[in-house]
């Protein structure tokens, strides 16, 4: 299962951005190019890069309460015993697929956040990614977080990139929205049928919304090859090549290509990176301990690289998904849709150890974690902290931030 | 919005896009005759030329340490299922009367099954056929085909629930997706059809499915209030006479042939009378595209990446079987969508999220592998001064803007460029 995962109807349409976009068509890519290849990202700008992980990963095996008698009781064939997982205290332990992410924790750059979910948890898939990817869970609404975050900052594509070739609802505001960056290279055609094709890029008057869409995807499209594509097809050189070694995972594809534009100081804030197949209704221990070893193995390398830069350094990551798990297993060795789980942060500037309470196992709510921590709280400290921006603006007031950042 | 519009539309949306020539016939017949053409197939000499390939099981491992065999099993299956892709993509442009080729894609982005949890092809051109069978009547009959078919039942863990111990999977998708809708049931619903929907299994031979009397759980099972020993047929049969039921499967057809903005409740009254006591999928289309809305110039759709590639297709007339293998397959890893690998149960999206960046670097890139193995004699053929103008035509598509037009212009002399160019124009990428 690949990652491009919302269903047609709750997925967002942000009609009114094709207006806007439409309106904003008079300005030339070459020049909009020029301007951001001359302003780069200045140094020790915060960049956020958000790891979503479709399907509802199981948060129980993932950040384990392997010495709670109850979580032993509930799952007898899915349990993890306490000396298999890797022991963070608090009872607590990583799923034993997660030892980079354990080196993480023992360097104090890795923050766990417990039991977080939202109020009344919704169990559909769909529904639940909404409400993450939009921070409003009372009702569905048109636009991503990030995309209100563009929204009120300039109105750039470039500054919020998705690494998948469909856009994330997370991306979608309601005049700007994010720009997609292929893992398969930007290298562009040439010669006249490039010419033309830039040239269709332009806005034309009074031709349906998503048709100016279209017509401004091409001309994002060049601004965005002038600004990343160096970065982006130095990771699509021949493996082996230039002593570089070929990315294990998509999701390692996608950070080489997020890791490469930061160091080039693209001027992009947030990247959107994504791993799906975390919907493990049945066989779940192997499946889901196969997953988190490949996104271990893919934010740790992404991490420890960050770390050799002072642009790295700067760089935040949150991996997250829609839920966690039923407590109980099913009879399939697997899990059905639950509700709270964990959300990891980690980077140099994080403030390691847990944050929330981790939810009780005895005390349920019809069989399910009672969340202990608002997911817009952790976005709240991801704008403040890292973007540097008012959390109001985006999620509305009231929000508290969490400690989270050393910085 | 003109006729012709108001045909162009029937013809990009209702059929899979028009091959050289049927615009221009079909204009001349007129609106209803031809949406009665349309969703009226006769026989299909296009269809019976692309018959389907033969799935046979690949040797299962003797044993299951047996890492070499495997791998060989894993590759076989590989190799079926991109057989799949292909040979579906072949039938959608060379189907004669494309209806029933664009209800099957329509039911497959409906009740979205993906081989590569499924694996065998075998039973993924099962669901297909079944859908091809079923897709264009009584939706009742389709849900409950749907329901215990093999693939499906592999997909949604339908074959490890059981007595005693159910796997909501199924159940939850069935009434949130298929039939009813978030929001239209509980939790404890889920739960109660769940265990209505215990002890199936796929039959020995590998393609069909039964149910295990002693894993099915007796009932009674109370669900959406109403009480009974369910079995299958039972649940559905409740789900799809629920009042959601028709207003929810108006709505996904509505989404899809019509416009991103939903019915007003007039005509969403209008579509559910038409859907009727007889749950009729074709007369709700008809109902869809005759109504007000589907003339208005709003409603403008973007086309799926696999609508894009089979429009194009059709008007090259080129089976995708001759175009360069890795170029479709990349083409369609980059844009995003691969007929049988859907990204999850809820399918794929729809409106302008296609339309990234990195899909228009995609469209250009499968346009020119798409040109490079196509015959563009139309657009050769006329003389260089009217080639813009030709490449419309062929494509089916209303004049370009002037922007697009004063692009295409200096490829005049090179058609392939010329048509590349045109296939990844934005007036291409939507249904205006």
């Amino acid at each position: 299962m690949n990652a491009l995962t919302l269903s047609r109807r709750r997925f967002l349409t942000y009609s009114g951005a094709a207006a806007a976009v439409a309106a904003a068509g008079g300005i030339g890519w070459k020049e909009l190019a020029d301007r951001t290849r001359t302003d780069p990202l200045p140094p020790g700008t915060g960049v956020l890069v958000t790891v979503t992980l479709y399907g509802g990963n199981d948060g129980l095996n993932t950040v384990v309460p392997a010495a709670d008698p109850a979580y032993q009781s509930a799952r007898p064939d899915l349990a993890y015993a306490e000396h298999e997982v890797l022991d963070l205290g608090e009872g607590l332990g990583l799923n034993p697929g997660m030892a980079g992410l354990k080196a993480s924790w023992d360097a104090g750059t890795l923050a766990v956040v417990r039991g977080v979910s939202y109020p009344q948890p919704d169990h559909s898939h769909f529904r639940s990614m909404d409400i993450w990817q939009t921070a409003t869970p009372d009702h569905p609404v048109n636009t991503g977080w990030i995309g209100r975050w563009l929204d009120g900052n300039g109105r750039d594509p470039l500054k919020a990139i998705s690494l998948d070739p469909v856009l994330p609802p997370m991306l979608a505001g309601a005049t700007t929205a994010g720009a997609a960056l292929p893992l398969s290279g930007l290298a562009l055609t040439k010669g006249a049928l490039g010419t033309a094709f830039a040239a269709m890029g332009g806005a034309s008057d009074g031709e349906p919304g998503p048709q100016a869409v279209a017509a401004r995807s091409i001309t994002d499209l060049h601004r965005t090859v002038a600004t990343l594509g160096p970065a982006v097809d130095a990771t699509t050189a021949a493996p082996g090549a230039g002593g570089k070694k070929a990315a294990t995972s998509q999701l390692a594809a996608q950070l080489d290509v997020v890791a490469r534009c930061v160091e080039m100081g693209a001027p992009s804030r947030v990247y959107s990176a994504s791993v799906g197949g975390f919907d493990t209704h049945a066989d779940e221990r192997s499946t889901q301990q196969r997953l988190l070893t490949e996104v271990d193995a893919a934010v740790s390398g992404f991490l420890t690289r960050m770390a050799g830069t002072d642009r790295g350094r700067h760089v935040v990551l949150m991996a997250y998904s829609e839920f966690g798990r039923r407590v109980a297993a099913n009879a399939n060795e697997g899990t059905d849709h639950g509700t709270a789980g964990p959300v990891l942060v980690a980077g140099a500037g994080v403030k390691g150890g847990f944050v929330g309470e981790q939810p009780s196992l005895t005390d349920l709510d019809d069989g399910d974690l009672k969340p202990t921590t608002d997911f817009r709280d952790v976005y709240a400290t991801m704008l403040s902290g890292v973007l540097g921006s008012d959390p109001a603006q985006v999620l509305g007031p009231g929000r508290s931030t969490l400690p989270l950042l050393s910085t | 919005m003109t006729d012709a519009d108001a045909i162009r539309r029937l013809l990009q949306r209702v059929g899979l896009g028009p091959r050289p020539g049927e615009l221009a016939r079909a204009t001349t017949g007129g609106f209803d005759a031809t949406l009665a053409a349309l969703t009226a197939p006769g026989p299909d000499a296009g269809a019976t030329a692309t018959p389907p390939p033969a799935f046979p099981a690949p040797p299962a491992p003797a044993a299951r340490t047996d890492v070499a065999a495997r791998k060989a099993r894993e590759q076989a299956e590989a190799a079926q299922a991109r057989t799949l892709v292909v040979w579906w993509l072949d039938r959608m442009a060379a189907a004669d009367a494309p209806y029933p080729e664009r209800m099957t894609w329509f039911w497959h982005g409906h009740f979205a099954t993906s081989v590569q949890k499924v694996k065998s092809a075998a039973l993924m051109y099962g669901q297909n056929a079944t859908q091809r069978r079923l897709g264009g009547g009584d939706f009742r009959a389709l849900a409950r085909a749907m329901i215990v078919d093999p693939a499906m039942l592999v997909w949604l863990d339908g074959t490890g629930n059981r007595v005693g111990k159910p796997n909501e999977n199924l159940a939850r998708e069935f009434m949130e997706l298929f039939t009813l809708g978030v929001g239209n049931y509980t939790e404890t619903d889920v739960r109660e059809a769940a265990r209505a929907l215990t002890g199936w299994r796929i039959d020995a031979g590998g393609d069909t499915s039964s149910v295990n009397a002693r894993n099915h759980d007796p009932g009674p099972e109370t669900v959406l209030g109403t009480t009974g020993a369910y079995d299958a047929d039972g649940l559905v049969d409740l789900l799809v006479t629920r009042p959601a039921s028709p207003r929810f499967v108006a709505g996904r057809i509505w989404t899809r042939f019509v416009s991103d903005t939903p019915p007003d409740p007039a005509t969403m009254d209008t579509l559910v009378a038409a859907y009727g006591a007889n749950h009729d999928v074709t007369a709700v289309l008809r109902a869809a595209v005759t109504a007000p809305a589907f003339r208005d110039p709003a409603s403008v759709l973007v086309r799926q990446p696999v609508e894009w590639l089979v429009a194009a297709l059709r008007a090259l007339k080129l089976p995708a079987s001759k175009v360069a293998p890795a170029a479709l397959r990349a083409g369609l890893t980059g844009l995003g969508q691969t007929p049988f690998h859907p990204p999850n149960v809820g399918g794929w999206p729809a409106g302008t999220p296609w339309l990234t960046t990195a899909a228009a670097l995609a469209r250009l890139k499968l346009a020119q592998a798409l040109v490079a193995a196509a015959d563009l004699s139309p657009v050769t053929d006329v003389a260089a001064g009217s080639r813009v103008e030709a490449t419309a035509a062929l494509l089916g598509l209303p004049a370009f803007t002037s922007r697009t037009a004063a692009a295409l212009a200096p490829l005049a002399g090179t058609p392939p460029q010329l048509v590349a160019a045109a296939l990844a124009s934005p007036e291409n990428a939507v249904s205006a």
